[in-house]
């Protein structure tokens, strides 16, 4: 049984069709990078995984729970899954400390203490642990980054989703994020990501996927894609991103 | 001139302007907390995509928001009286002056406030109810926990601003017979025939009260701005 199966999945935007028929699936421990142009719908995908999307058409299942099954409890599948946002969206009006541990504390019924301390074993592991009392508004963007990541995986997480993490970040904080991604990957984590990091899709990723205006172009193992993607289109944006 | 004013009264009717003006400030105390409590409930009724809540919401607000102050005081004077009467079975004067008027101010003010936290709520990116759902965290969660703590913080200022102004409309509940600040001094000023002094002392501590705390606002404003 696959970690995350996208049966199908279609989505409109009122008469926009933002989706058309996606179809993939995630094994256990495995890392997939979606890549592909701006709109291509990315983004809207891996919302769909975890619901912060609705989609009309299709179905997604992970650990073998129906998404979109009215019996789900979606706030229960959703704190099992990992999310990590673009725009980082740590809690502005919480210390990094209570950002770690609100999830924990409210969703899981952690005790503070406990929730406290594991937060703090992840912020030490991210390289953060002398951040612990500052507010999100007083770090660089790639400490929240990485706040963030702490933060879901506080959550003991089944799997993690990435959503662009890197995209909002200036060039010499990327590093940082990724090298705690990589090291997330290596692990055994299962993964999907949506970046443009090539460098991060050859390094760990098993399978690539790219998207181009709503449909799943290419789903296929890493070297594949980079020795000979199979369609112009992800020729093309191969060539328009790695040219430098 | 001078001599025309006769200050002293202020001083003769200090125990009844003192009662009045703590019925206008219990009136504002009772306004604010149930305007924001339910204005914060029908924000988020407005902005729910269930037509069921948001219209009905977004009606109420529209109506009372359509309507003269003075116009829902006298109409929830008559008209919570009857409505009343009619449930309970009893004639006439259930509810009275005080009640009605708690009633009609709980509704004004919740529409007023309603849409000040609407839009303190829309003011927060959209990311972070997702985050919040993303823990895992419900609709009642994400909103007690992520939302309405940081659209509050945006929105202090004008709500403060907002307060301000309830108060100095907790003045018009004189026109329904209440005894507040205002009602109080009028009444003494019919007994006594010093209407001007004790107007001018009404309209003096309004003001002192109202720029003192339109000052700490501002205050406020410059500090949460720094942040």
């Amino acid at each position: 049984m696959p970690m995350i199966d996208v049966q199908k999945v279609s989505k409109w935007y009122g008469a926009f069709k933002v989706l058309t028929e996606c179809t993939t699936r995630v094994e256990k421990g495995e890392v997939v990078v979606i890549c592909g142009p701006s709109g291509s719908g990315k983004s809207t995908l891996i919302k769909c995984i975890n619901a912060l999307e609705p989609f009309q058409e299709g179905q997604v299942t992970v650990d073998g729970v129906r998404v979109k099954d009215p019996a789900t409890d979606l706030p229960k599948l959703r704190s099992r899954i990992g999310m990590v946002f673009q725009n980082f969206e740590l809690f502005p009006h919480m210390r990094v400390s209570e950002n770690l541990a609100i999830g924990q504390v409210k969703v899981l019924g952690r005790s503070r203490d406990e929730a406290m301390e594991r937060g703090l074993r992840y912020l030490d592991r991210v390289g953060l642990a002398n951040q612990r009392d500052k507010y999100p508004g007083q770090l660089s963007g790639g400490q929240q980054q990485r706040v963030a990541i702490a933060r879901a995986l506080s959550m003991d997480p089944i799997a993690m989703l990435f959503d662009e993490p890197t995209s909002a970040l200036d060039p010499e904080m990327i590093n940082e994020v990724l090298d705690v991604m990589v090291e997330l990957a290596r692990e055994g984590m299962t993964m999907m990501c949506v970046t443009h990091e090539m460098g991060f899709a050859r390094t760990v990723a098993h399978r690539v996927i790219f998207m181009d205006e709503g449909r799943i172009v290419e789903d296929c193992a890493k070297d594949d894609f980079f020795g000979q993607p199979r369609s112009e289109r992800a020729q093309l944006f191969l060539s328009k991103i790695l040219h430098h | 001139m001078e001599g025309a004013f006769d200050w002293a009264v202020i001083w003769k009717s200090r125990q009844i302007l003192w009662d009045g003006f703590l019925l206008s400030l219990q009136l504002f105390a009772i306004a604010l907390a149930g305007g924001i409590v339910f204005g914060t409930l029908l924000a988020m009724a407005r902005l729910s995509s269930w037509r069921v809540l948001s219209w009905p919401a977004t009606g109420f607000v529209n109506l009372i928001r359509s309507i003269p102050f003075i116009m829902a005081i006298f109409w929830f004077y008559f008209l919570t009286p009857m409505v009343v009467g009619k449930i309970t079975g009893q004639q006439g004067e259930a509810v009275g002056p005080f009640m009605s008027a708690v009633v009609a101010f709980i509704m004004v003010e919740s529409a007023y406030y309603s849409e000040i936290i609407r839009a303190g709520i829309q003011s927060i990116p959209r990311g972070q109810p997702w985050a919040a759902y993303a823990l895992g965290m419900g609709y009642w969660q994400a909103m007690g926990h992520v939302v309405l703590p940081q659209a509050f913080r945006n929105m202090l200022p004008i709500m403060l601003t907002q307060a301000i102004i309830l108060f100095q409309d907790t003045s018009l509940v004189y026109v329904v017979g209440l005894k507040d600040f205002l009602g109080a001094a009028s009444k003494q000023g019919q007994i006594t025939g010093r209407i001007v002094e004790l107007y001018i002392f009404v309209a003096v501590a309004f003001f002192a009260i109202c720029f003192l705390a339109s000052q700490l606002v501002k205050r406020l404003q410059a500090r949460i701005a720094v942040r």
